[in-house]
């Protein structure tokens, strides 16, 4: 007997949604193995990581918003990735999103308002999409990696934050802290009484059904997917690929923006040292585990938004370390990224031709 | 600006030039081999830990290094599992590598933070290590030797070994040195575990010799640049050694503004140089085309034999 690979003429769509919950559940498994290896209670922390955000209802307003800027960033990721553009540099697109908001909030002072807060997140979404296009002009003007220079450009940005908040935006009443002084609470978002859900969330449940409009039914979508699946039958259908790579890293950067300042004005209300959260490199996974389709990107945003929280749970009632959840959220991308043979192969068990023979 | 400083200085530059080059030593024998490994970052935290672990149950800093090239080969691993048996996408894997050995390695440092480790001993005696000129030439890190005795070793091995052609034949054309019987997943199995082997050793420079401790996300996104001089350097090993001084020289630069209170510049603006020169870098590099030319044909593309 052995196994042989048989190319499928189209994915598969039953492993495309399989493969993700398998990944999860393998995750889990391996993880009680692996922890029980290490000393600590396994299945403890794989409960309290994976499930007990889940069970107790007080837990689910932090995973909404722990959810809203990995789906919101994720989806503009997927489009880029479904071209093959890549741009790992969306937590600096991030980071500058959330500064440029922060700056339009500082300029006017204590005035606030609804126009005030629409201008800050609309200078989020600019100031991302403008550092994102920092890449996507090096990348068709000269040719440089996109790779390379998103990151690079994203250990930059903690420069201009570091820069920012400890000189120029530093809180005069702040006991010389390198932090911003807090918005005024008219420049803050709405937020659902009595809790501390804001409009945020809403705008990561809705945009969803935005992106899948535009990659389904959209002659824009129709050429992110032709590009991404072949340069030479996109240059043949006339797509221009250049034009390819400038709208999808805007539009990454743009929502990565988009979430900086929804995270800025909806929760912290001040920019500190501390506002790099790594949103913008798990929401890469967010975008691999939803199989790069939209309303996969909504619930592997909140299934990784459960692994934070519960992350720090299992930190205080099993006393593991904030960077299991890391370690956990990088173990289902190898899972899924080692199942994707399954989508776009079929296994066969070939009976040796000896056996046959006998 | 007296001699002594020079010296200082020179020291300092080839110190801080030593990890990125001996990740991107590795990285360019992986590259060369047709693979694209975007883990070097978490395989040199990988590294950085293990180093520094072994170290402190032997008490001796040569078994660390061993510890480290372990370490990282180990981490490669799992890439190269998921790239060359299940033909995963390498940008993604090699992000997901990165992301894993930024977690394993603090999980594994929780309970090394704080402590402090035996440094290496001299390699010269300190008669000529601690000399006031000589030090220039003898009072390096052994690393810093080693990583340069790795230079030549590693184009002699790519140039005029077969093991090397065949290497090189293997990133060039995979399907033709498959069809004259070559194994192109062993080949490339063997680079990969290199790779992470140097950036291993390269990481635990960090934590064994610039500050003989161990913290978290330690390496600073130097791993990036590892990957970036190889580009820059064009796949070519001695070129990569003139780019990875060019990057240290603007990494003592931050040291020594910070230092000399340079306030005409915030020191913010020193620490980014290095990564804005290595976009700058890139895009002279790319722009001209003869990088591109000499970049490995199969790099980064999955080996899909028909049979």
């Amino acid at each position: 007997m052995r196994l042989k690979l048989e190319k499928r003429r189209a994915p598969s769509l039953a492993m495309l949604v399989a493969t993700p919950i398998a990944s999860v559940i393998l995750t889990m498994l391996i993880g009680i193995v692996v922890f029980d290896l290490l000393g600590i209670n396994g299945f403890e922390a794989v409960v309290d990581i994976f499930l007990s955000p889940l069970l107790y209802s007080y837990k689910w307003q932090d995973v909404a918003l722990k959810a809203a800027p990995l789906i919101i960033i994720a989806l503009g990721l997927s489009m880029g990735n479904r071209a093959q553009v890549w741009n790992i540099g969306a937590e600096g697109q991030y980071v500058i999103g959330a500064l440029c908001c922060a700056g339009v909030g500082i300029a006017f002072g204590q005035t606030g308002g609804f126009l005030v807060v629409v201008l800050m997140i609309a200078a989020g979404i600019v100031g991302g999409g403008l550092w994102a296009a920092v890449p996507a002009w090096l990348r068709t003007r000269f040719n440089v990696n996109e790779i390379l220079s998103s990151l690079m450009l994203t250990y930059i940005s903690f420069q201009v934050l570091g820069y920012l908040v400890g000189g120029p935006w530093k809180d005069p009443n702040g006991r010389n802290f390198p932090a911003t002084a807090p918005l005024a609470d008219s420049q803050t978002l709405p937020v659902w009484p009595e809790s501390t859900v804001h409009l945020g969330v809403l705008v990561a449940l809705i945009l969803p059904f935005v992106f899948w409009v535009i990659m389904a039914r959209s002659e824009f979508g129709y050429q992110v997917r032709v590009v991404g699946s072949s340069a030479t039958a996109a240059r043949h259908g006339g797509f221009d690929s250049k034009r390819t790579i400038w709208a999808t890293m805007i539009i990454g950067g743009a929502m990565a923006g988009l979430a900086g300042g929804l995270e800025f004005a909806g929760v912290l209300h001040k920019m500190d040292l501390g506002f790099p959260s790594g949103y913008g490199f798990t929401a890469i996974i967010v975008a691999f585990l939803g199989r790069l389709n939209p309303f996969g990107c909504l619930i592997a945003g909140i299934v990784l938004a459960v692994t934070y929280v519960g992350g720090q749970m299992a930190q205080t009632s099993v006393h593991i370390p904030n960077s299991t959840a890391g370690i956990f959220q990088a173990m289902m991308l190898f899972f899924i990224l080692a199942s994707d043979i399954l989508v776009r192969y079929r296994i066969r068990l070939i009976p040796s031709t000896k056996a046959a023979g006998v | 600006m007296g001699i002594d400083f020079l010296i200082a200085a020179i020291i300092t530059v080839v110190g801080l030039s030593t990890p990125i080059l001996l990740a991107g030593l590795g990285e360019l024998v992986v590259e060369k081999s047709g693979v694209l490994n975007l883990g070097v970052e978490g395989m040199m935290l990988v590294g950085a830990i293990s180093g520094f672990a072994v170290t402190v149950y032997t008490f001796n800093p040569w078994f660390g290094v061993l510890g480290a090239a372990a370490g990282g080969a180990l981490a490669s691993l799992i890439f190269a599992v998921l790239v060359l048996q299940l033909n995963s996408n390498q940008v993604a894997t090699g992000l997901a590598l990165t992301i894993f050995g930024t977690g394993i390695s603090s999980l594994m440092g929780l309970s090394f933070t704080g402590r402090i480790v035996m440094p290496f001993a001299s390699v010269f005696p300190d008669a000529l290590a601690k000399h006031e000129y000589l030090r220039l030439i003898f009072g390096h890190s052994p690393l810093v030797y080693f990583a340069l005795i790795m230079v030549p070793l590693t184009t002699w091995f790519l140039k005029s070994t077969r093991a090397g052609l065949i290497l090189r034949a293997v990133g060039e054309n995979d399907l033709s040195a498959h069809s004259i019987g070559y194994s192109v997943i062993k080949v490339r199995y063997a680079a990969i575990a290199f790779g992470g082997a140097m950036a291993g050793i390269g990481g635990c420079y960090f934590s064994m010799v610039i500050t003989p401790m161990w913290a978290e996300k330690m390496t600073a996104g130097r791993g990036w640049i590892a990957l970036a001089l190889v580009v820059f350097a064009g796949w070519r090993t001695g070129r990569l050694l003139t780019g990875a001084y060019f990057f240290g020289i603007l990494m003592a630069l931050e040291l020594y503004a910070k230092a000399s209170g340079f306030s005409f510049l915030p020191s913010q603006f020193w620490a980014a140089m290095p990564y804005a020169m290595t976009v700058v870098a890139l895009s002279f590099i790319s722009s001209r085309g003869t990088a591109g030319a000499n970049a490995p044909a199969c790099l980064g593309k999955p080996f899909l034999p028909s049979t």
